[in-house]
């Protein structure tokens, strides 16, 4: 059966720094896979190689049976494929609303649509997906001006707006309060529920990811040390080990 | 403020923007010069300003736009050679109709040329980011400039001359006057009504983070592709009717500008406060108003003058006039600074 992203054999290297060695993952339509390793161990790495931010040295990635390795970022994205940073990037100089008003699809864009007034829809479903992530309130803020915890959860709602198939988070919920994490985790459950948003989720908090994926694949090293549910990634003593090798 | 008063204020301003050069008949050029001003300082802040894009080569189609202009009026009614022979012009006079025929059909070959050449150009520095494209576009102005002096059908160093105004009850200064008021007045209503569509909050994310925008799947190239071909359609129509205005174009004084005019569209952005819509409108009026006085009352000083603004102007105000008054008073412009309801 075919998966919606399947990644075969990437690697990557910087210089000398193997950062990727020959990962394959699969994420099937419709679910929430995680991604977890100790840091440094090539997550975000692996991110950039799918979206395109980088070439990879070898092997296959492939998103809705389209092979991405020659795209660029742009185009990638436009296919359905979005991903969020693990430093969160946002447009600090516009407000929360406008943030998401220009965050809608570009699939088919039209030269002449890009002249066009902003339709009031676009404006009602950027508010409601503001309220959704919980920064109604702070709609006509400078984004620039939010903690970073809710530039998170904006860059999140921005990503909704743009209605992909599928959605990368780098660290969803790093550096965010902890009372707010188990709110975090329900949105992004909803999403997924709701909108059909296929995830795949890097998360450095064990408790965070087990309460939320499906399916783990665990990476250290640059290699892909162990996969499988999160029971038994739990108590996989490679894994374990990893984790506390690296603390 | 009330607002009966300001009514009145506005219509008072108003009177006085179109009564202007019949008030002031010595100044028309002076006055028609503030608003080509306006108009440079508008069309920097699009790329500038909204686009976190700053463009040194600008003057490059203010340039292009004139000496078009200028060749097809001359290729309409004379033969080259001829019009060298006739000092350009000077001897012979058009009709009016045949004048304004003529500046017309330069005007939109001018303009027609630009955007062109903005497609063409942008395609190959457009990719560029920060100080490598600003360097970049410093270069397009200078060589631009160097061509021109030496292309000899364009008069190369010695420049070219400009049909002469014809005759009628109204001057050329008149004229050009209401034609660069017009002039910045549309630009100034097409940008506005961009900047508050989808262009203009595109344009603002690729200044605010451009990465962010290519993750988003924005069309990001074709942005700035017509941001840059809307300043161009604009700066080629001032070039060309600026030609006519000056009647006579020299390559590195007149047309490509880059010290003087060049320089002074992105003062003047910055001084109004870059970004915003009506700040390169305040700083365009304000530097010249103060330019004009410096070279009344501070003859031989006026460059040290305008050097001494220029320093006070990024020293005390590095966010311009309108940033400035927004800091201080942001609920004014409709911004909120705290988590209340509001607007
Ligand atoms: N652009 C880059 N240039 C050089 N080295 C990089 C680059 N990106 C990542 N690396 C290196 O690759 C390794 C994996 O990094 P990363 O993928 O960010 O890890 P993680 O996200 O799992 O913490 C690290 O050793 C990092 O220093
Ligand atoms: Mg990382």
């Amino acid at each position: 059966m075919s998966h919606l992203l399947e990644v075969r054999d990437a690697a990557k290297s910087f210089g000398g720094v193997v950062a990727n060695e020959n990962i394959s993952i699969d994420v099937p339509e419709g679910k929430i896979i995680g991604l977890i390793g100790p840091n440094g161990s090539g997550k975000t790495t692996l991110f950039n190689s799918i979206v395109g931010y980088h070439p990879i040295d070898s092997g296959s990635i492939k998103f809705s049976g389209k092979e991405l390795t020659q795209l660029r970022v742009p185009q990638i994205a436009r296919m359905g494929l979005l991903r969020t940073f693990q430093q969160t990037r946002i447009y600090g100089g516009m407000n929360c609303v406008q943030n998401l008003m220009i965050s809608t699809p570009t699939r088919n864009e039209s030269l002449r649509a890009m002249f066009r007034p902003i339709p009031p829809e676009v404006t009602e479903q950027a508010e409601e997906l503001l309220e959704f992530v919980g920064l109604y309130n702070k709609r006509w803020l400078l984004a620039g001006d939010l903690s970073f915890g809710q530039q998170k959860l904006l860059e999140f709602a921005m990503a909704l707006m743009n209605k992909p198939k599928m959605l990368l988070l780098d660290e969803p919920t790093a550096g965010i309060n902890p009372t707010l994490i188990n709110g975090i985790i329900d949105r992004l459950k909803l999403a997924n529920a709701e909108l059909g948003i296929t995830l795949l989720v890097i998360e450095h908090n064990m408790r965070v990811i087990m309460n939320l994926a499906e399916h783990i694949y665990c990476l250290a090293h640059g290699q892909l040390l162990a996969e499988g549910v999160p029971k038994d990634i739990q108590h996989d003593q490679r894994v374990i080990d990893a984790y506390l090798g690296a603390n | 403020m009330n607002s009966s008063l300001k009514t009145l204020l506005s219509i008072g301003l108003g009177l006085f923007i179109l009564t202007a050069p019949l008030l002031f008949p010595n100044y028309q050029t002076q006055l028609a010069v503030l608003w080509l001003m306006v108009l440079l300082a508008l069309t920097w802040d699009i790329m500038g300003g909204q686009m976190g894009y700053n463009s040194f080569g600008n003057i490059v189609y203010f340039g292009v736009g004139m000496y078009t202009t200028a060749v097809i009026q001359r290729g309409l009614f004379f033969n080259v050679d001829e019009y060298a022979s006739m000092a350009g012009g000077t001897e012979s006079q058009l009709s009016l109709l045949d004048y304004l025929l003529s500046l017309g059909l330069g005007l939109a070959s001018g303009a027609l040329l630009c955007v062109v050449l903005a497609v063409v150009l942008g395609a190959g520095i457009l990719g560029l980011r920060g100080h490598y494209f600003a360097i970049c576009t410093l270069g397009l102005g200078i060589a631009a400039g160097e061509i021109a002096s030496g292309w000899d059908f364009l008069g190369a160093g010695s420049g070219l001359v400009t049909p002469l105004f014809p005759e009628t009850f109204f001057g050329r200064g008149i004229f050009f006057y209401y034609f660069f008021l017009i002039l910045a007045a549309v630009s100034f209503v097409v940008l506005r009504y961009l900047y508050s569509e989808r262009f203009g909050l595109a344009i603002n994310a690729v200044r605010d983070d451009e990465d962010k925008a290519e993750s988003m799947g924005l069309y990001t190239t074709r942005y700035k592709t017509i941001a840059w071909s809307v300043a161009a359609v604009f700066l080629a129509l001032a070039g060309g009717a600026y030609g006519n205005l000056i009647g006579f174009i020299d390559p590195m004084d007149v047309a490509f500008a880059g010290p003087t005019l060049g320089v002074w569209m992105v003062l003047m952005a910055i001084l109004g406060g870059k970004g915003t819509l009506w700040g390169p409108v305040i700083g365009a009026t304000i530097f010249h108003i103060t330019q004009e006085l410096f070279w009344t009352y501070l003859l031989g000083w006026q460059r040290v003058a305008l050097g001494l603004l220029i320093i006070i102007i990024v020293v005390f105000f590095p966010r311009g006039i309108l940033g400035w008054i927004r800091e201080q008073w942001p609920e004014r412009f409709g911004q909120q600074v705290d988590g209340e309801e509001q607007r």
